[in-house]
């Protein structure tokens, strides 16, 4: 479906939000460096880079790429063993 | 605009809200069955529960000349208990005839686990076995697509399913396609920090076209915003999109899918039009 506005009117609408929101994230990382402990280990921490390195790539779909990132796979062959199972209780 | 909210949960929401929700252009809407924020402890609490969606919530509602319509099931978080689910699953046809009851729902998965899936078939089996339509919560944040992913493999299964007679909530980016491909309808959620903002649904539109897609608030205890019907109105606006597709979204394609449960008789609202 096309979208009604050019580029250069969603770039004039988006911009303020998106440099606002960049900025949230950017305070954020700073506040956890400035707080004691660690949090290296924390596995949440690296989808968070995963999700970043998305944001500077060319490529589209950058919206689906991170929700992956945030997501536990899935095993397209659980049906199986489960009706077999099912059938047997 | 008139608008139609398909999943909102007013049971938890004070009377105040029907009346912001008549103000803002809301003349119908339709409650599935959800947790109640604690597990309750026997069949006879759904029973209660049912007679509150079915009896007063509708009765709340016609308060504002609202049209009130309702699922019922037991949700997913409390299907973990099954010997409980299999006693609810059993009384719920007490209540199928009711006015407004719409078919089975809220049906899904939480934590994707094998009691869920079983309560999940067995509630299949019970729509199948009723002609009911299906209207099914997909869960939260990281479980999101392992739990849609299984949903749509236990649903495409079945063949006795009508695919068109589906609703799926809460898509997002990663499940909105695998969902829309099999025929179902598809449900957008608008909720702070767990689902989707107005903007990323209007996205959705533009990337997939108005066809079997719903919006909704879901409205319910937590952060929620029992207005985000009419945010996802004024953001489809600001981006520049016509009065006739937003109207498709809110309201024509709402009444389309519900117009295909036997329960669901909708009065239109008058719509003035004047003499030229
Ligand atoms: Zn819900």
């Amino acid at each position: 479906m096309p979208i009604p506005l050019d580029a250069e009117e969603v770039l004039n609408r988006e911009f303020l939000e998106v440099r606002a929101r960049l900025l949230q994230v950017a305070a954020a990382l700073d506040r956890l460096d400035r707080a004691s402990g660690s949090v290296e280990a924390d596995a949440r921490l690296t989808k968070i880079s995963q999700a970043l390195a998305i944001l500077t790539e060319a490529e589209g779909d950058r919206a689906e790429r991170i929700q992956h990132v945030f997501s536990r796979p899935y095993d397209a062959k659980w049906l199986g063993p489960f009706k077999k199972e099912r059938m047997n209780s | 605009m008139y608008y139609f909210d398909p999943h909102i949960h007013m049971v938890s929401r004070v009377t105040d809200d029907y009346e912001t929700l008549a103000k803002m252009g809301c003349v119908g809407m339709s409650e599935p069955a959800f947790w109640a924020g604690f597990d309750r402890g026997s069949v006879d609490g759904f029973r209660d529960y049912f007679r509150q969606l079915t009896e007063f919530e509708a009765k709340r509602a016609s308060w504002y000349r609202v049209q009130h319509y309702t699922w019922l099931c037991i949700n997913a978080k409390e299907a973990e208990n099954v010997s409980l689910s299999r006693e609810v699953i059993a009384m719920i046809p007490e209540f199928l005839d009711r006015p407004g009851v719409l078919g089975i729902g809220e049906i899904g998965l939480n934590k994707n686990t094998k009691n869920e899936s079983i309560i999940f078939c067995e509630h299949l089996d019970l729509a199948m076995k009723t002609d009911e339509q299906i209207l099914i919560h997909t869960p939260h944040l990281e479980d999101k697509y392992q739990g849609t992913r299984m949903i749509l493999d236990m649903l495409c299964d079945d063949s006795r399913i009508d695919h068109s007679r589906v609703l799926v909530d809460h898509v997002e980016e990663h499940t909105i396609r695998a969902v829309l491909d099999e025929g179902f309808w598809a449900g957008m959620t608008l909720y702070p920090v767990s689902k989707c903002t107005p903007e990323r649904a209007v996205d959705m539109i533009e990337m997939y076209g108005p066809e079997r897609l719903l919006v909704n608030s879901a409205g319910d205890w937590g952060p929620s915003k029992p207005t985000a019907v009419p945010d996802f109105i004024l953001a489809m606006r600001l981006r520049g999109h016509p009065e006739s597709l937003i109207r498709r979204v809110v309201y024509e394609n709402p009444l389309k899918f519900f117009s295909q449960s036997r329960n669901f008789h909708f009065t239109p609202p008058e719509v003035y039009q004047p003499a030229v």
